[in-house]
């Protein structure tokens, strides 16, 4: 079963899929919340342009969900994002 | 390592892949490079390979044989020892060097871990396409509200509809295969709303009869938009999105001629998903540093200038596809092909397939090309939009700066372009550099003109750890 773990719970993917991809397909649209309105925040652009799904992968903070291909067992890791 | 390549590619969508394929059949070595994990761009995204069983997305495409075609004589060329494909590459700087280009990247096939790569050439071609246009409205920052590229890169590259009530607003033929392709995965899409009127095309007869594939497209996503009971709704717009912590549903206003909403003629309608755009933004990040002059676009759009053989203004330096213009992948790939076969000209290789072939490819170049015009005409942005936005509305999304303080910056300090703006107000300097907001700022504040982007010296975030291990 291709799954990655989301802030510590498996979620099935697609292999093929983007961590963006699979969070969509799995109903969740929003997954940040901005740094200075503290709002909530998914993907918009899809192409990795807009920078608002913004996550942490395996340690590494601002990635662009909607351009990292889905590993099985990946760490992602939701939350800010954008100024940690 | 790979041998040298005459010359680097950048961006292997339609016109990157036509290009490479020219130059491939012309006897060059070529070098490919795109961020994605696949090539064919934004408008024939793929899967990766090896997953294209797992998310099947075949119905979703236009031109597929000219797609597979490309492919395979991409394959051809990488069998032979004379492409040197560079999937998931982001490039983030190039540079002038004697007698060529430097092409900085980073490799990131096991992302997010990340590899330095420069690649050098004696001739570069760029073909980085364009993104969706933005203009915002109250509401556009909520989730489940998405760029309609946005929409469609998710059914095409993943399979997947964000939503299952989706409203479409905005300008421009885009908004229907986006329509088809939801209701092809089973959303339900409840409104169209395009801003512009299809009568106007009835003023560019010329244009519409050099182009009958375009009519037969044309009738081919009415019949699908009939066939799905999907409403197309002109000269309207989607003006506000409503919800808590996501999209819940939209406002949608009749527009007068010059794009205001008529008042009493609102109507909401429930959504859980919404896609947006005006047009597109063509990418030039990595020619506006190198220097290339730009030229004014119909549809309000700096882009760069190009002789008849799609030369920049800097000498071994060509361009194809939407930097050049917003007109479509069938002009991309025309583009791509007609600047390959000047880098093949002027690097002395032999001419390809010859002369009267490439005057065919360009004057149906020039055909696509006069459609394309026509098209950036009817889809302007509406000229209203920048009055009827609310003071609170966000603006730059990075940075959470709204509507009221653009316009204070200009009222108050003077600020008439995008760039002082920034200065003053943030807008534009967080994440996306003003990709997003750029050209709505623009449109607050610019006394006329064509919004051209700033010059981004970094082009996609880079790490220092990549940085410091290049091999440059």
């Amino acid at each position: 079963m291709n799954e990655i773990i989301i802030d510590g719970e498996p979620l099935p993917f697609v292999e093929g899929q983007t961590v963006a991809a699979a969070l969509v397909a799995a109903g969740r649209i929003a997954w940040r919340t901005t740094r200075v309105g503290r709002r909530p925040r998914g993907v918009f652009c899809g192409i990795g342009v807009c920078f608002d799904c913004l996550v942490t992968v395996d340690g590494s903070d601002g990635q662009r969900a909607c351009l990292v291909p889905a590993r099985p067992g990946m760490a992602v890791t939701t939350g800010e994002g954008d100024d940690a | 390592m790979p041998e040298p390549s005459d010359l680097i590619v950048v961006g292997a969508g339609p016109a990157g892949m036509a290009a490479a394929v020219t130059a491939l059949a012309g006897g060059l070595r070529v070098a490919l490079v795109d961020s994605g994990t696949a090539v064919g761009g934004q408008f024939w995204r793929h899967p990766p390979e090896h997953a294209r069983a797992a998310i099947p997305t075949e119905d979703l495409h236009h031109g597929l044989r000219e797609y597979r075609a490309l492919c395979d004589a991409l394959s051809a060329g990488r069998a032979a020892g004379r492409l040197d494909l560079r999937l998931a590459h982001h490039v983030w700087s190039v540079v002038r060097e004697d007698g060529g280009f430097a092409v900085h990247a980073v490799d990131r096939c096991r992302a997010p871990r990340e590899t330095a790569v420069v690649l050098r050439a004696p001739r570069l071609l760029v073909a980085t396409g364009a993104y969706d246009r933005q203009l915002p409205f109250p509401g556009w920052e909520l989730p489940g509200v998405l760029t309609a590229g946005g929409l469609q890169a998710l059914l095409k590259g993943g399979g997947v509809a964000a939503g299952s009530r989706v409203a479409l607003g905005g300008t421009g033929p885009f908004l229907l295969p986006v329509a088809v392709a939801l209701a092809a995965r089973g959303a339900e899409v409840v409104a169209v709303c395009e801003a512009a009127h299809p009568r106007a095309w009835l003023r560019h007869p010329g244009p519409l009869l050099r182009n009958p594939g375009k009519w037969a497209e044309a009738a081919e996503y009415a019949a699908a938009l009939a066939r799905h009971r999907i409403r197309l709704r002109p000269r309207t717009a989607i003006v506000e999105a409503e919800g808590d912590d996501r999209v819940t549903a939209v406002r949608i206003a009749s527009l007068t001629p010059d794009g205001t909403p008529r008042a009493g003629t609102e109507q909401r309608v429930e959504v859980d998903a919404v896609g947006v755009g005006w047009g597109f933004a063509p990418q030039l990040d990595l020619l506006v540093p190198l220097g290339c002059a730009l030229t004014d676009s119909a549809d309000g759009n700096a882009v760069v200038a190009v002789d008849d053989g799609q030369r920049t203004s800097v000498p071994g330096l060509y361009a194809a596809g939407e930097t050049c213009g917003v007109g479509g992948a069938g002009l991309a790939v025309s583009e791509g092909r007609l600047a390959a076969g000047s880098v093949l000209a002027d690097s002395g290789a032999a001419p390809g397939r010859g002369r009267r072939r490439r005057s065919a490819v360009r004057a149906r170049a020039d055909g696509q090309r006069a459609f394309a015009r026509a098209m950036n005409t009817v889809h302007r942005l509406p000229a209203a939009w920048p009055a009827w936005l609310p003071d609170e509305t966000l603006v730059c999304r990075c940075e959470e700066v709204d509507a009221g303080a653009v316009r204070a910056a200009r009222a108050d300090a003077g600020a008439h372009d995008h760039r002082q703006v920034k200065q003053l107000t943030r807008a534009g300097m967080g994440w996306c550099q003003g990709r997003m907001c750029g050209p709505a700022v623009h449109c607050l504040v610019a006394r006329g003109g064509a919004y051209a982007p700033a010059e981004r010296l970094v082009a996609t975030p880079v790490t220092l750890g990549a940085l410091a291990d290049r091999d440059a």
